[in-house]
């Protein structure tokens, strides 16, 4: 993965993608698929694994896992696909995921400042965009209306 | 009406200064079309058959005159002079040009007007009933929650990307539904319980499209001060199950339908419960801040009846058609509600001229306090007259194309842009409204027929909401050619109903006449004081049927 930021700088990216044909590699610094999670947990568990979910991820089939990983990976197969936004929510605000929550696939500059207000840590952008010139949109609006993962108030409370 | 404060006016600026750049990235080559897509039509912008089409909200149909008048300085600065009203009480424009839609958005702003998620997989503009806080019946003033929804819906960062656009409507009158709450992806009705407490009873999944249907309660009672955190259990819930994989069964109608209305509820009730009494909880102070917006104008003490209106009437027979049909009570007494029309023969629905607008501004500014409503029938509103007034208003309104007494009548029909503009139409419609009006011009005779709803679409979309006329006519496609369904039986009242179709469909020259023949099997059918709808309920389908398809001999 290329293009990797936060909101704040450009990373160096030290996971991959474990891609499931070759299974017996190692798992250090893997970020594996959501079916393979479930069915290695122990292993994912020990090894600190990133867990790729992709939109129609059950959240609660993963629960388990969830405090333990130190990493999730949210799919976006197409940015017009929405669901993400609502995954991460409620991994950070329900789940109390306390890891790194990324953006990975059809990640464009125009919906990162919603992906940030939702709770998602990192950017894999997509290939092609500068990671450079994408660290502008993170401050589009400054006083949001609602509450999201980033504020706790909707803005009628922090106006108050 | 709700004034913006600095927050309010920051966000909007800031929305202009995204799409300029945005804008200019599009310009530049470096978002493809297909990126850009979902930017500018949040932002209202469409790219039509001839040109780009802009959709600037109208929030709950309100606006003041200065709103009005920036209406008409862009329609004349930007645009070919003229400007439409949709069914979704916004303004469209149909000819600006893109590289200068940043500076229309900046114009709009300076009057706290946007374009924001006018368009596009999101929350669209909330509507209401175009007589709220004006007519008697009516249980509390329903703008501020629309506007409260306006605020909570704006840029929500979770519900961006929907699998489909998603409208909310509010209805707050006991006995009518002038806004078709019923038919919308939720629509709230502003109810009291049994102890007294203000709340809403939600309803889910209505619509038109594809596949019309009425909403279905899902939640009898929710207190006033939860609107929004079961909003936001109702769009998770859709945003994560809501199909994807085919824009025809996106809407939420067919989420509930496939998980049945029970499971659904259940499973909202089930998110709620995760967010009820959290900070997105309303407070009373909010509450009474958007409240004290839509407090009622300074109104005159008044007599309810007014001698110099009254010898208007009895002296001037086209001045009492127009009262009769265009002018609304008031709860006020001494005041009146009036319907600008705009459905003159000639002039397609709901279109009007820059010179038009500013008329009304005037008119607004001079009789109404300053303020003017948009209506999704596609007209225009003067809510605060006084009956003194009147018949000044009706000589100005008259004098500029405003004043076609047929308010509710055949005539005053919804028509969507259809083929001349709309990229998606199987078939022009506005030549049939046309044709239609031209049939159908004797005003004695409209007035004899009364109440009857016409609609218009041009394609399956419905923004003509053909499924809820009295009389729907859909355009379809036949090998390339435009041809016509006709269905009967719509409502989009607190009776709501969807049509059902008469049969094969017509080529568009034939429209007049089997229009011509149903309302002759309504006039030869109906007892006295029945409504067109009344008798087609009450008569059945087969009436009609057999004599629009009886052969001629
Ligand atoms: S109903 Fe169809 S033709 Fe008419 S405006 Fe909507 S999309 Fe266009």
């Amino acid at each position: 993965m290329q293009n990797l930021i936060n909101q704040n700088a450009i990373l160096n990216d030290e996971w991959h993608l474990l891609d499931s044909a070759d299974e017996a590699s190692s798992l250090v610094n893997a970020i594996v698929s959501g079916d393979f999670a479930l069915n290695n947990a122990e292993a994912v568990m020990a090894a600190k694994c990133g867990i790729l979910l992709t939109p129609d991820a059950q959240l609660e089939d993963y629960k388990a896992l969830l405090s333990a990983v130190p990493l999730v990976a949210i799919e976006f197969p197409a940015f017009a696909d929405g669901r993400g936004y609502s995954l991460a929510r409620l991994l950070k605000e329900r789940y109390q995921f306390e890891g790194e929550i990324r953006a990975i696939g059809d990640v464009l500059i125009d919906q990162l400042f919603f992906m940030k207000r939702c709770g998602f840590d990192t950017y894999a952008l997509k290939d092609g965009l500068s990671a450079e010139k994408a660290l502008n949109y993170f401050q589009t609006f400054q006083d949001p209306y609602q509450m999201a993962y980033d504020k706790k108030d909707p803005l009628f409370r922090r106006k108050a | 009406m709700y004034k913006y404060d600095n927050y309010d006016q920051r966000i909007v600026d800031e929305r202009v200064a995204q799409f300029r750049e945005q804008t200019e990235r599009y310009l530049a080559g470096e978002l493809t079309e297909e990126q850009f897509l979902p930017l500018r039509l949040q932002n209202g912008l469409y790219v039509q058959r001839y040109a780009p089409m802009l959709r600037v909200a109208v929030p709950y149909g309100l606006m003041s005159s200065d709103q009005v008048r920036k209406l008409a300085h862009i329609a004349r600065t930007y645009d070919k002079g003229y400007a439409h009203i949709s069914t979704r009480t916004n303004v469209q424009f149909n000819w600006p040009e893109l590289a200068r839609v940043p500076d229309i958005l900046e114009e709009l702003a300076s009057v706290q007007m946007h374009a924001i998620q006018t368009s596009g997989n999101c929350i669209r503009n909330t509507t209401t009933d175009q007589y709220a806080g004006v007519v008697d019946g009516e249980l509390v003033d329903p703008r501020p929650y629309c506007e409260i929804i306006r605020q909570w819906s704006t840029f929500h960062p979770e519900f961006a990307f929907l699998p489909r656009k998603f409208k909310i409507a509010v209805n707050s009158h006991e006995d009518d539904d002038r806004a078709a709450t019923l038919l919308h992806d939720v629509g709230i009705k502003i109810v009291r319980n049994k102890a007294g407490e203000l709340g809403y009873a939600v309803y889910v999944g209505g619509g038109l499209g594809r596949t019309p249907i009425v909403a279905s309660l899902v939640k009898p009672f929710l207190p006033e001060k939860h609107l929004l955190t079961y909003l936001d259990a109702i769009l998770r819930v859709y945003n994560l199950n809501g199909r994807r994989d085919n824009k025809y069964k996106a809407r939420i109608k067919i989420l509930v339908k496939a998980m049945g209305v029970e499971a659904f509820a259940a499973k909202v009730d089930e998110e709620w419960q995760h967010l009820v009494d959290g900070p997105g909880t309303l407070t009373d102070e909010e509450i009474n801040r958007i409240k004290g917006h839509f407090t009622p104008p300074t109104y005159e003490k008044l007599e309810s009846e007014n001698a110099e209106l009254i010898a208007h009437l009895a002296e001037n027979k086209a001045f009492a058609n127009w009262y009769g049909r265009n002018v609304v009570k008031h709860k006020q007494p001494g005041y009146a509600i009036v319907t600008l029309t705009l459905k003159k023969l000639g002039t397609p629905p709901g279109d009007l001229t820059d010179k038009q607008l500013d008329v009304a501004a005037d008119l607004a500014d001079q009789y109404s306090f300053g303020e003017i409503r948009s209506t999704h029938e596609q007209n225009l509103v003067l809510a605060d007259v006084k009956l003194s007034d009147l018949f000044d208003v009706w000589q100005k309104a008259k004098a500029n194309g405003f004043a076609t007494p047929n308010l509710g009548l055949l005539t005053d029909m919804i028509c969507c842009p259809g083929g001349d503009f709309c990229a998606l139409a199987n078939a022009k419609s506005i030549p049939v409204a046309e044709a239609l009006q031209e049939k159908f011009d004797d005003l004695d005779y409209l007035h004899d027929l009364g109440e009857i709803d016409l609609n218009i679409s041009g394609c399956m979309n419905a923004c003509g909401h053909h499924h809820i006329g009295h009389i729907g006519i859909l355009g379809v496609d036949k090998k390339g050619e435009e041809f016509y369904q006709v269905s009967l039986g719509g409502s989009s009242s607190t009776d709501a109903s969807v049509g059902k179709i008469l049969g094969p469909s017509f080529a568009r020259v034939d429209m007049p006449n089997v229009i011509e023949k149903i309302l002759a099997v309504y006039v030869e059918s109906r007892i006295e004081g029945e409504r067109f709808i009344d008798t087609y309920r009450r008569v059945g389908h087969t009436p009609f049927k057999e004599r629009v398809y009886a052969k001629s001999n």
